[in-house]
């Protein structure tokens, strides 16, 4: 990360070497994952690991090397609010799919029941 | 009781700190941040109704990847030519500038242009946000994004006629760093837009 020049104001930007870099990282973390599901080569669940894998580094790399993430940009602020923020998204999303298929799995009824209840 | 002395504030400022020029960048990092949670509210909603196709089409047979992959690399590009046209102001180089921010502006109205084709498609198929669970969720998060960058557009677009007349003064540089960061964010969102919605839909 040395490759990023701050600004006496403390914000980072990238360099074009940056850019690079992470335009090459995306393409190849987005052209995998289409290949992946579009020609079918592994079964359903090694590629659905595969992508979701892929997305979450995608994710970080777009951080990195587009919104120049670092640790220091503000005093550590910016990455003190993301990493918040990604705590109630994680939260959110396991919170709410944990719920919702429970209450899927074991509040509705049966097709026993609802043949007792008719 | 008596002997104690009042230790209560003992200091109060009168005057607030002086906020560096960053401080821009952090409030509208903050703003990002609570973007951000509506949209994992929105994946969340997706991700519990997904698949409640309530009879009706399901993504496999909706979906078409090659123009997914097509949409997915507009907004890719267009993140690239932002970064450039960041490169350029930080050399002062104003037409670069205005140049890069323009073909950015282009491949974003090519990623519209895309989504606006598969919509059409879609209701042209009956797939429309009343028919299940599924497509209402399917639209809401969508086209969520799709009025994000619709929005981005609109500011790029302003953008560059603040810089064209006034030039790169510190205050259009300010904005110019401002919408990078937005428009990068979308492509963020639009990754988890193509890995659960259409790819893990498809797979599904």
């Amino acid at each position: 990360m040395s490759a990023h020049n701050t600004h006496a104001s403390g914000e980072a930007h990238g360099t074009r070497r940056d850019y690079l870099i992470g335009f090459g990282l995306s393409v190849v973390l987005t052209a995998v994952p289409f290949a992946l599901v579009m020609l079918g080569q592994l079964d359903k669940q090694t590629t659905a690991l595969f992508v979701m894998g892929a997305a979450l580094v995608q994710i970080v790399v777009h951080m990195v090397y587009f919104l120049h993430m670092n640790t220091r940009s503000e005093g550590g602020w910016t990455f003190m609010a993301l990493v918040f923020t990604a705590v109630l998204v994680v939260i959110t999303l396991a919170g709410s799919l944990w719920v919702m298929h429970h209450l899927n799995a074991n509040m509705m009824p049966d097709m026993q029941q609802i043949q007792a209840m008719g | 009781m008596s002997a104690m002395t009042p230790i209560g504030p003992s200091f109060y400022l009168t005057e607030e700190d002086h906020h560096p020029e960053g401080s821009t960048a952090l409030g509208f990092w903050m703003y990002l941040m609570s973007d951000c949670l509506i949209f994992a509210v929105l994946f969340a909603t997706y991700g519990v109704l997904g698949t409640a196709y309530a009879g009706g089409p399901t993504p496999a047979e909706l979906f078409d990847l090659p123009l997914v992959a097509l949409n997915t690399s507009m907004l890719l590009l267009s993140s690239i030519t932002y970064g450039f046209a960041m490169i350029a102001m930080g050399e002062g180089r104003q037409r670069a500038v205005l140049g890069w921010l323009g073909i950015t502006g282009l491949f974003g109205a090519a990623f519209l242009g895309i989504e606006m084709y598969e919509f059409a498609h879609l209701i042209h198929e009956g797939a429309t946000p009343q028919r299940s669970a599924f497509l209402s969720s399917f639209w809401t998060l969508v086209g969520t994004h799709g009025l994000h960058v619709f929005f981005g557009l609109v500011w790029l677009v302003v953008l560059m006629v603040q810089v064209a007349r006034r030039g790169l003064i510190e205050a259009n540089q300010r904005r110019v760093q401002c919408l990078s960061m937005f428009w990068h964010f979308l492509d963020v969102v639009w990754i988890g837009v193509f890995t659960f919605v259409y790819l893990l839909g498809v797979l599904r």
